[in-house]
């Protein structure tokens, strides 16, 4: 039955696209779609003119080197537990991970959430510093172990606010979109209508869209369908999942314990008020505030390495991994120089895993 | 990273919940939604309930893709 749906959506899409004449290029917000996207060969499916894009929405592919040696810095110096979820642990940075560390016996956990960080806390009368990642999905979580306030507990926060990334890769002006497939989880908790305003200030149609390959198939139909009508605004496909309104006690929770700053992304640069600095009230749990003075003589340096890696590019859909000369030949899931590798939600590594080259 | 999967609840000690993800059990956090019962389906990411499902869009996916379809 599954089969029969998928198909009948191909069909569907190639009768669109027909109507359509231009070459239409529709850019995926989650590394999760591209996961679906490349599972399924659902490129393949395309007709000639529709061209699926990835972006940014890998979190960890994302976080600049700059928060990697800080992170380093502080376990070198400081004897602390540090928690951290496992695609984060991998990101090499001058031949050393998370990972490495924990190899050389410093005390780094990979956790599933940050509330079993706040558990190995509760056992321990070390600190616990739980590096914390992730867009507004993941935010609600570290947001309510901060609130829980245990007095050994504190985060790292190197959140990120996803929507301004998206005003600030179209206000580059540098690549052509027709369409965005919106990230399924971030919608859940911002809801359908915080992208609105970016409608307004751009008129780029969005289609929210869940994880299935039905549901990406249903995403790029709307899409079409859309843009033949020129009837153009925020869609959800993912209304199973996703409110107008998202989710109010998660959006409260975050805006309790999480302020807004212009901070730093892989390949964007200073993202005006994507940063999710901890607030004032809570700076007891804040590791930045409580570790103050080892930051003091910190100064970021440049992994040589990574010069030839492009994944900023890919993460700004520039370019697919498979034109990045590093792909698969010096960096692959074994050996990877940047985060794209690393990540399983990042393109270089779906690509890798699925063979899509 | 934002991956995140509906499961069932089958016990709740406030606010955590054992819930259920086809077999393989879990705790999750549920205080950030709303009002959450025994039997009932989250989904769930990275530990927490992020929203509330109803079993008809667990079980019943074909059947709302095939609505949305006809659309």
């Amino acid at each position: 039955m599954r089969r029969e749906i998928i198909s009948k959506l191909s069909k569907q899409i190639k009768e669109l696209s027909d109507q359509l004449e231009r070459e239409i290029r529709i850019m995926h917000l989650c590394g999760t779609h591209e996961d679906t996207i490349s599972k399924y060969n659902l490129r393949d499916l395309m007709p000639e003119n529709i061209r699926l894009i990835s972006g940014p929405g890998c979190p960890v592919c994302i976080i600049p080197d700059t928060d990697l040696q800080k992170i380093f810095h502080l376990i070198e110096r400081k004897s602390i537990i540090l928690t951290t979820f496992g695609d984060m642990a991998r990101v090499p940075f001058e031949e050393k991970s998370l990972q490495y560390y924990s190899s050389r016996g410093f005390d780094v956990r990979v956790v599933y959430s940050v509330f079993d960080a706040i558990e190995i806390a509760r056992k321990s009368d070390k600190p616990v510093v739980h590096f914390g990642i992730g867009f507004e999905t993941t935010m609600p979580s570290t947001a309510s172990a901060i609130i829980d306030g245990v007095s050994n507990f504190y985060v790292y926060s190197a959140h990120r606010y996803f929507l301004p990334a998206m005003d600030f890769l179209l206000s580059l002006g540098e690549i052509r979109i027709d369409g965005f497939i919106n990230p399924g989880h971030v919608s859940t908790i911002v809801g359908s209508n915080a992208y609105i305003p970016l409608f307004k200030k751009y008129g780029i149609p969005q289609v929210i869209a869940g994880f299935e390959p039905e549901d990406v198939l249903l995403a790029i139909k709307i899409m079409l369908r859309a843009l033949i009508k020129d009837e153009l605004g925020v869609f959800n496909e993912y209304r199973r999942v996703v409110r107008p309104e998202g989710n109010l006690k998660a959006k409260e929770a975050m805006k309790e314990v999480f302020g807004v700053d212009d901070w730093e992304w892989r390949g964007f640069g200073t993202v005006p008020e994507s940063g999710a600095p901890i607030k004032k009230k809570y700076e007891d749990q804040d590791a930045l505030k409580f570790f103050e003075d080892v930051f003091e003589d910190f100064i970021p340096k440049e992994d040589r390495r990574k010069r030839a890696c492009r994944c900023g590019e890919v993460l700004r859909g520039l370019i697919m991994p498979n034109e990045c000369k590093l792909f698969m030949k010096a960096c692959n899931p074994k050996s990877p120089v940047g985060p794209c590798m690393v990540s399983f939600e990042g393109t270089c590594n779906v690509w890798a895993k699925y063979g899509r080259y | 990273m934002c991956l995140a999967i509906p499961g069932r609840v089958e016990s709740i000690d406030f606010p955590f919940a054992i819930v259920s993800f086809g077999g393989a059990r879990k705790r999750i956090r549920i205080d950030l939604v709303e009002d959450v019962k025994i039997g009932e389906y989250v989904l769930a990411h990275a530990g927490l309930a992020i929203q509330k499902l109803s079993e008809e869009e667990v079980m019943e996916i074909e059947k709302l893709w095939e609505e949305m379809m006809e659309e």
